[in-house]
């Protein structure tokens, strides 16, 4: 009997259900750190006069800064202090901290200190950051705001653009969003009173990154810092990179010789935790006769805000961007500019799909319009176009193995019965009222990457394999200490269930221990869907391994030959005979009696297998059918179709939340959140009430349909899908309310689609030339 | 320097919570959320928000569900507050919300799911056999980053047709 493939109940439930988890919040006993942050978005810092400590007390200590690099000629390399110094450059910077008894006595100190700040003249939004005369963000180490640019063309993009049979230019723009998880960030570092070891808990994705960064910063040896992630509530990429908060955290526990807390508030998370997505893409496509896509040009740009992350860079949106936009289409020719913007406001990270939403909505747009302009139905497009020979290798040089782009497809549209919904459709134009509209969205999702795929993009430090050890203890219970940092996924459990198949064990007797840098080894923690196929890699050759040092432990006890020897059920049994015994019988010898084994044996039951592949690409196809009220225009999402093939799954149910969430999430950011600032970079969406998650009213049930193509680009046959709800549901809503209101002439290519939008292209097609009412979608 | 008023200083409140009393002296401007976590221990109740929109917080106040970021320790003196702590039975047997929700899988990272629990317990309480729709709406109070709700919505259902059957 196998465990990977059944929906075992998650073993990290109970503990979250009594309400006795762990969150950095709930760790008693510490000071309050409250960081008091810059009130303007670009300004000259005068005085910082009250009770905090400032960039001067950090420098006077030694205390480093912050530099993340991409090793490119064309990458503008900044030092950032962990403090403001001399300039602020984002509503929100922090500028000083003072440190209070408790959250409260800290809110009251923090309102004492005076922050004199002349104003200077501020680059807020795209257009602004890239005019000519746009104030510069960084003068000194850049002319302009374009702090990373790439481009690349394939020979002969020209003359396909001018020989194609019809070409369609497109504008695409993404807003601003923010991860939001529910629990905000935070941290808590305590010092040793002797020894001079200190301990970080913080709410984070990567707890040895952030080990190393953090001693780099101080001047530590990293074996005396110890971090700890303990449960995480929620992250989403948002608490991958370094909180420069984090490091001062530390550097103030060890000042003061006490504990030290930061805990986020909801309105410092809004302002001034990392925002993403602000994105804008200008298209030119060629199409031939049939509306295949033979050349693309294109040309992007990304909003990253003040500084980059660490230590993934700014260069992370729009060079992923760059690699990633032909999606799952066959195309020969393609050429793009892609360059990071930076501007006076709060700097990105990477957020659940990082680029893909944004390039997944253009390319999506693209065809949708294309689809239009050449009387095709939207799915016939598709059809025509995807990928269907593999291994591919796209125009920049992406080897995508097996999938299932076309079948994918077509089981999503064969399931919500395309046919029947036009005649809906029909009724409804005639009669007036809410519109539905249907959207369909294709992508691939390149997931479950290692080192080869980070060490291409030249960061300063290239993150990407994952080492597991992985021992069995006298009592034969099996413990597997991971670097991968899990906070919600589920992976104890999935990771149990894979160890379990190779041992021949129960997953009761597996514990995994993670997210803390004394008791696992090095790792780069949970992110870019990869956990699953690198930790969960990493884990099946771990326990494959102590498999075959059980089957010689057997061997020897049992005067067999290794060989024969099979696991299961918890025994060790000669193949073909009666003659075995129990697991933890044999484990006990290992640890008890080695005296019973031949000289030279290492005692115990322990390996380690370390994890590090090229890569796999997932793939899916998102139906959403919306009802669009011209008068108002709201949207109701009525039905959410998923048809997703990310190879072997190891636990099902784990599988399908991940899908559910990411879904959940993608359609609000179609629709709902949107992080706004004014012309002076004033943010005005600092609470929930502005900024708008979704709730249950706006999210309908997923249906979702599983193909499982078993690549060999993973040990374990699984691909990861963390991030694919959150990449294909945008593109698909947008497309869905496109074709509702379709014979309006209306073409809306932003998202979110909020009611003020959507009511602008209502009126911007009511305007506009008779003409253009021909030009929405074709029903079949 | 702020003055410390008279209103500032800390007064004594009895929090009845989970059928225990807890003694305890809070400033007037504590948050009944804040005495939960630092005066009573209770650290299960979680802030998402602290300005009333996420529900991670959510107790019983006499029965009916609340946001302990928007009521002052002050105020909930003399009140029946339930917690997720007090959730289980005392043998530590899960309540039946608890097993559906992980039967269900309405919960991943775990930090909304005190406050939907409290709110379910709430709604289920005083509306045993709600209708699927006021239920949506009822359970349209919480924010949930993670499951995408459906989840969480079967687990009440379940729940809710298991004590009508």
């Amino acid at each position: 009997m196998s465990w990977v493939g059944r929906s075992l109940r998650r073993v990290e439930d109970p503990t979250l259900l009594r309400g006795a988890g762990m969150f950095v919040g709930d760790i008693a006993g510490a000071a309050a750190a409250r960081f008091v942050r810059s009130p303007v978005a670009s300004g000259q810092i005068r005085a910082v006069r009250g009770p905090a400590y400032t960039i001067a007390d950090l420098d006077a200590d030694g205390v480093g800064s912050i530099e993340a690099v991409l090793h490119r000629p064309d990458y503008v390399r900044l030092a950032q202090p962990l403090l403001a110094r001399g300039w602020v450059r984002y509503v929100g910077e922090p500028v000083a901290v003072v440190v209070g008894d408790s959250a409260a006595a800290a809110e009251d100190l923090a309102e004492q200190v005076e922050l004199d700040i002349e104003p200077l003249p501020a680059a807020v939004g795209l257009e602004a950051a890239l005019a000519a005369d746009a104030p510069l963000v960084h003068p000194e180490e850049s002319p302009s705001n374009v702090m990373v640019a790439g481009e690349m063309a394939t020979p002969g993009l020209a003359e396909a653009l001018e020989d194609a049979h019809a070409v369609v230019e497109l504008e695409v723009v993404s807003g601003r969003q923010a991860a939001l998880p529910l629990e905000a960030r935070g941290s808590h570092a305590t010092p040793e009173r002797f020894g001079g070891r200190t301990t970080l808990h913080a709410s984070i994705q990567a707890p040895h990154m952030v080990r190393t960064v953090i001693c780099d910063l101080l001047g530590m040896p990293e074996a005396d810092l110890r971090v700890v992630a303990p449960d995480v509530g929620g992250a989403f990429g948002q608490k991958l990179p370094l909180a420069r908060e984090d490091a001062v955290v530390v550097w103030l526990s060890r000042r003061l010789g006490r504990p030290v807390a930061w805990i986020e508030d909801r309105s410092e998370n809004l302002m001034a935790s990392w925002h993403s997505r602000e994105q804008r893409y200008r298209l030119r496509a060629g199409f031939d006769a049939d509306a295949r896509l033979e050349a693309l040009q294109a040309d992007v740009v990304a909003n990253v805000g003040a500084w980059p992350c660490y230590p993934i860079t700014w260069g992370v949106e729009p060079l992923m961007a760059l690699a990633e936009l032909p999606g799952p289409y066959k195309l020969e020719h393609y050429g793009v500019r892609a360059r990071a913007v930076a501007s006076h406001t709060c700097p990105m990270s990477p957020y659940r799909g990082v680029s893909r939403p944004a390039i997944t909505l253009a390319l999506e747009r693209l065809m949708d319009v294309a689809a239009a302009r050449q009387s095709i139905d939207p799915a016939e497009i598709r059809r025509r176009n995807l990928q269907s020979d593999f291994p591919h290798t796209s125009p920049t040089g992406l080897r995508h193995d097996d999938g299932t782009y076309r079948e994918a497809m077509e089981l999503a549209v064969s399931h919500v019965d395309l046919g029947a919904f036009r005649a809906r459709q029909r009724a409804a134009r005639a009669a007036g009222g809410p519109q539905p509209g249907i959207g369909i969205c294709t992508f691939s999702e390149r997931t479950g990457y290692g080192t080869p795929a980070f060490a291409a993009r030249a960061m300063g430090v290239t993150p990407g394999y994952e080492n597991v050890e992985l021992s069995m203890d006298p009592s034969g219970y099996v413990t597997a200490r991971i670097g991968a940092s899990p906070h919600g996924q589920g992976l104890v459990t999935a990771l149990s269930q894979i160890t379990a198949d190779e041992l021949g064990t129960d997953p009761s007797r597996v514990r995994v221990v993670a997210s803390d840098t004394d008791r696992t080894p090095y790792g780069w923690g949970s992110f870019a869907s990869r956990a699953m196929v690198l930790a969960g890699g990493a884990t099946y050759l771990a326990a494959q391994r102590l498999a075959a040092q059980i089957a010689e432990l057997a061997a020897e006890v049992l005067e067999a030959a290794a060989e024969d020897i099979v696991l299961a059920d918890g025994r060790a049994t000669v193949a073909g005979t009666s003659v075995g015994m129990d697991i933890a019988e044999l484990a006990r010898i290992a640890h008890h009696h080695t005296q019973r084994l031949p000289e030279g044996t290492q005692p115990g039951l322990s390996v380690q297998a370390g994890y590090d592949p090229a890569g796999t690409f997932s793939n899916a196809c998102h139906v959403a059918e919306v009802e669009v009220d011209p008068d108002t225009g709201g949207v109701a999402v009525r039905r959410f179709v998923v048809a997703e093939d990310a190879g072997r799954l190891i636990n099902p149910m784990i599988a399908d939340g991940q899908i559910r969430g990411g879904v959940a999430q993608g359609i609000a950011n179609a629709l709902l959140e949107e992080v706004v600032y004014d012309e002076d970079g004033n943010i005005l969406t600092t609470s929930l009430m502005d900024y708008l998650p979704p709730t249950v009213a706006e999210i309908p049930d997923i249906e979702i349909l599983h193909l499982e193509t078993l690549s060999d680009a993973t040990v374990t046959g699984a691909k990861g899908l963390g991030e694919g709800g959150t990449i294909g549901a945008p593109a698909a809503v947008l497309g869905a309310v496109n074709d509702a209101l379709s014979h309006l002439g209306v073409e809306l290519n932003q998202m979110p689609a909020t009611p003020e939008r959507v009511r602008a292209a209502v009126r911007a097609a009511a305007g506009a030339a008779p003409a253009a009412h021909a030009a929405g979608a074709a029903s079949p | 320097m702020t003055e410390i008023s008279a209103a500032d200083a800390a007064v004594p409140v009895v929090l009845a919570v989970n059928g225990t009393e807890h003694r305890v002296a809070v400033e007037p401007r504590k948050t009944l959320a804040d005495a939960l976590r630092e005066d009573c221990g209770l650290t299960g109740t979680h802030l998402g928000c602290e300005h009333g929109v996420c529900g991670a917080c959510t107790v019983l106040a006499d029965g009916e569900p609340v946001r302990s970021c928007l009521l002052f320790a002050v105020q909930a003196h003399g009140a029946e507050i339930r917690t997720v702590e007090g959730l289980a039975a005392a043998d530590g047997t899960l309540h039946p919300l608890q097993e559906a929700f992980w039967r269900h899988h309405g919960l991943q990272c775990g930090f909304c799911t005190p406050g939907f629990l409290m709110l379910s317990a709430g709604v289920l309480e005083s509306r045993p056999d709600i209708g699927d729709d006021e239920l949506r709406e009822a359970l349209s109070s919480n924010l949930c980053r993670c499951t995408g709700y459906q989840t969480i919505v079967e687990a009440v259902q379940s729940v809710r047709d298991a004590a009508e059957a």
